[in-house]
């Protein structure tokens, strides 16, 4: 027996966004649901350690919005949606200095503000920080005012279905509670899918067991559209040992606070790796690079703080020509650069993950990192402003949505674009529950959505655990960080062969992990689908996707958006759409900044 | 750094270990046997991981980071309240019997997940964050010292092990009622330490939520894998609070005519 509830709005994910949008859409007077796979204070988000960029100028007055627009979208190769990184770049102050009144205590400067720290890929200290844990305290913040406003949460619970009216548009969605196996379903006008990333298909990522590609896919299957899901980032440092913490994040900060990159010679080698696209911001020698930490007037910034993409790059090749260290990375050095009182108060949650995880007391010594899956840039197609999809009800933000960051995502661009975009998410799906007709559930709807659900069930199938093995091999190896044409192709011929087996579960329905996976491999065997195919269609090396035979970005790519949408015989059809173009003013900006 | 492990005691090569894990759900239940591969440098989570995926697909556990960020995977090993995450199998001898059971102190949904609603309820009931308004210029400006009490309560990452550990609720099912542990203590702590916030919790902590209940034995903060010292520095100071608040009739005096006495002259007294 399926439970039915009625809601204006519901908001499938627990995270930055998804909450952020429950939080703004019931405080525009809708009755909101969040649903959620974890516990409370538990999603993904909480593993985010650097900061919230935003230009709010607490220590460099020069900064601003526009210098933060053209810093996001050069990170991002210009491939970005334009109207997205304005929005995000103008809004994002607001939306962090509205934390302090929810409780966030962020670090604070010598007069007593927000401070701000150095990141990869922006010209200025600009990220709203606590130490190296400032997801935890996003998320703990978020937490505590959904509980302060009453907001309904429905934790420990997977959607497995979204469902709709007969003209198209999203009328409620479908799912488990964990805890029984028994069924829920939501009725509702509005769907705002948070529902985060997909790294799960990958077996060295930063990611946790959520990370399925659920609103993806979900998202697919009632007629929306993906845009660019050729793009992953690679974090350029995951920890490489013990091989049982293999792609564990270690922050950014830790190169944002002094920290370098060495090989097994002791070189600085992300000196050799500048591309000309950043030779103008980027230090030409180390003494340049380390007096910038002190004077950003009139130096450049280190070269170990390039884009993601560009260090995740250099550290794959660097490793490739037999300079790694002796667990297959390169070496990050802080030990010799800063006193052991800085690092544990700037990186308390870098040296204790060190201590405990792999006995390396990062005061003391170098750690040991390689690239790691960490993001997707790509996602659902969405406009700009109100986060809709092209589905009728249906809104997505945060990791779910694309377009944001173009080919590539700066640091701290992420926990800035949850809370921007979350926002604005749950304003127009509010604003459309209060106007939109209602469309009640239908019987026949949930009795297909639960026979879906619990097709594991049925015996002869395969070990659940050991597809998605093979998918995450498959995916590691043949669609990494360096691609080319025929190894793409072969993983594309392991996920139509993984596509067509039926999987089974053993054990009941209550809380068992067998059977979620089960139907979580659906999504991420349609998102790795995406992911695949995108990538053997983009013949151009740019940001999170390097093909091996296009080593150069394309100037005709570079205009062309990839979007994907599902067919009726669950594969996967790609189509090139031109990307929108920048108005003249902010075209103005990007040159402007170049010259300055 | 808690949990007094350094490196690696053990764990250079794979065996295969002698393991036990507690299986069934509200109805009952038992400690099953496995035999399991064990690699180096594996925590306690990679092995239940291990056992899901090739000997017991329907083993149910909480998790989410593996990095000790979220506080999903709380259970009890070898009697001791930890994370499974930050449990290295290294630190056990090779033949030594290793054996997860779930948390004692909240009731088993099935296998090593547990039904915790209690802490979200608790939660729930505390007096909301009541911020004083801005500056003129629209910011809140507070010193980082100011700020540091309360930040290290908001490193908490709510794995209830604390709350877990508690011999008031642990052995005393009817205190849960009237006690809301220490990870809800220092809750109320940490907004009474906060800079910005207004409100009056003194009471609420003494009458709903039990802090006479709290004989600072520091279970909690030995088990806390965050290092916080719940005790010292949240609940020893929350009860000379509320001792002061309730009976110096000079505090209460000072704060009704606006002049708060600092911090020092509270303690001192």
């Amino acid at each position: 027996m399926t439970q039915v509830h009625e809601y204006d709005v519901v908001v499938m994910g627990a995270g930055g966004a998804g909450l952020r949008a429950a939080i703004e859409a019931h405080n525009a007077g809708a009755k909101v649901a969040v649903v959620c796979k974890s516990l409370l204070g538990k999603a993904h988000t909480v593993m985010a350690e650097g900061g919230i960029a935003a230009a709010m100028g607490n220590l460099y007055p020069d900064d601003n919005w526009k210098v933060h627009f053209r810093d996001t979208m050069r990170g991002g190769k210009m491939l970005n949606h334009y109207r997205m990184a304005e929005l995000h770049a103008k809004e994002a102050p607001d939306r962090v200095r509205e934390l302090e009144e929810w409780g966030a205590l962020f670090d604070r400067t010598k007069d007593g503000l927000i401070s701000q720290r150095d990141f990869g890929g922006h010209r200025y200290a600009r990220l709203a920080h606590v130490g190296d844990r400032t997801g935890l305290e996003l998320i703990r913040t978020l937490q505590q005012q959904t509980v302060k406003l009453g907001i309904d949460v429905y934790m420990e619970h997977t959607v497995t279905k979204l469902l709709t009216a007969p003209d198209g548009s999203v009328n409620g969605a479908f799912g488990y509670r964990r805890v029984d196996g028994e069924f829920v379903a939501w009725q509702a006008p509005s769907v705002v899918l948070a529902s985060g990333g997909v790294g799960k298909a990958y077996i060295v990522t930063s990611n946790s067991w959520e990370y399925t590609g659920d609103g993806h896919s979900l998202a697919l299957s009632v007629g929306g559209s993906l845009v660019n899901m050729e793009f992953l980032q690679f974090h350029p440092t995951g920890m490489v040992w013990p091989i049982s913490v293999k792609g564990i994040l270690v922050t950014e900060s830790v190169r944002g606070d002094g920290g370098v990159l060495l090989n097994s010679e002791g070189r600085r080698f992300m000196y050799d790796y500048i591309p000309d696209f950043f030779k103008k911001e980027t230090s030409e020698s180390e003494a340049e690079g380390d007096r910038w930490y002190e004077d950003k007037k009139n130096n450049r910034r280190p070269a170990e703080l390039l884009p993601r993409d560009e260090v995740a790059r250099a550290i794959n090749a660097e490793v490739k020509a037999g300079r790694g260290s002796p667990h297959g990375g390169v070496f990050l050095d802080i030990a010799n650069r800063r006193s052991e009182e800085f690092i544990k108060k700037r990186l308390p949650s870098m040296y204790h993950q060190f201590m405990e995880l792999a006995g390396v007391d990062i005061t003391k010594e170098p750690m040991e990192v390689g690239p790691t899956c960490h993001y997707v840039m790509g996602g659902v197609e969405v406009d700009p402003d109100s986060q809709a999809a092209v589905v009728e009800g249906l809104y997505a933000a945060g990791e779910v949505s694309g377009g944001m960051h173009g080919s590539n995502r700066l640091g701290g661009n992420s926990l800035s674009d949850l809370l921007v975009f979350g926002k604005r998410a749950g304003e127009h799906a509010a604003a459309r529950a209060a106007s939109a007709q209602r469309t009640a559930l239908t019987s026949d709807q949930i009795a297909a959505a639960e026979a879906d659900a619990l097709a594991p069930f049925e015996k002869g199938g395969e070990n659940p655990y050991t597809v998605w093995h093979e998918l995450q091999g498959a995916m590691q190896e043949l669609v990494g960080i360096i691609r080319n044409g025929e190894e793409v192709k072969q993983a594309l011929g392991t996920i139509e062969r993984l596509k067509t087996k039926r999987l089974t579960a053993e054990g009941g329905r209550a809380f068992n992990p067998g059977w979620h996976l089960a139907l979580d491999m659906r999504n991420m065997l349609r998102v790795s689908e995406c992911i695949a195919k995108a990538a053997l269609e983009r013949e151009e090396s740019r940001g999170g996707h390097t093909r091996d035979e296009f080593p150069a970005a394309d100037p005709t790519w570079g205009q062309t958006n990839l979007i994907c949408t599902l067919n009726d015989d669950n594969s996967i059809t790609l189509t090139r759409k031109p990307l929108p173009q920048m108005p003249d003013d902010l075209k103005q900006v990007i040159e402007e900044g170049a010259h300055s | 750094m808690s949990g007094g492990h350094g490196p690696a005691k053990s764990g250079t090569r794979t065996y295969t270990k002698k393991m036990r894990v507690w299986r069934g759900d509200a109805s009952g239940g038992a400690i099953q046997d496995f035999e399991v591969e064990v690699n180096p440098g594996e925590v306690v989570l990679d092995i239940i991981h291990r056992l899901q995926a090739t000997q017991a697909g329907d083993l149910a556990v909480r998790w989410n980071c593996k990095a000790g960020k979220c506080g999903s995977c709380s259970a009890e090993i070898n009697g001791k309240p930890r994370l499974m995450c930050l449990t290295r199998m290294g630190d056990y001898a090779e033949d030594e019997m290793v054996t997860v059971t779930p948390m004692r102190t909240f009731p088993v949904i099935r296998d090593l997940v547990t039904d915790v609603s209690f802490n979200y309820e608790k939660a729930a009931s505390i007096p909301h964050f009541a911020p004083k308004a801005r500056e003129k210029d629209g910011t809140y400006r507070m010193q980082q010292i100011d700020v540091e009490r309360s930040q290290e309560f908001r490193k908490c990452i709510e794995c209830f092990l604390c709350n877990n550990v508690c011999h008031v609720i642990r052995d005393h099912e009817d205190n849960k009622q009237h006690f809301a542990g220490p990870r809800f203590l220092m809750r109320i702590a940490e907004l009474d330490m906060h800079p910005l916030d207004t409100a009056n919790r003194k009471d609420f902590a003494k009458e709903e939520f039990g802090l006479g209940y709290c004989n600072i034995t520091k279970c909690c903060t030995e088990v806390c894998p965050e290092g916080i010292h719940i005790t010292d520095n949240a609940l020893i100071p929350l009860k000379e609070r509320v001792v002061d608040k309730k009976y110096d009739p000079l505090t209460w005096l000072g704060s009704k005519i606006g002049r708060r006495p600092s911090e020092g002259e509270e303690r001192d007294r």
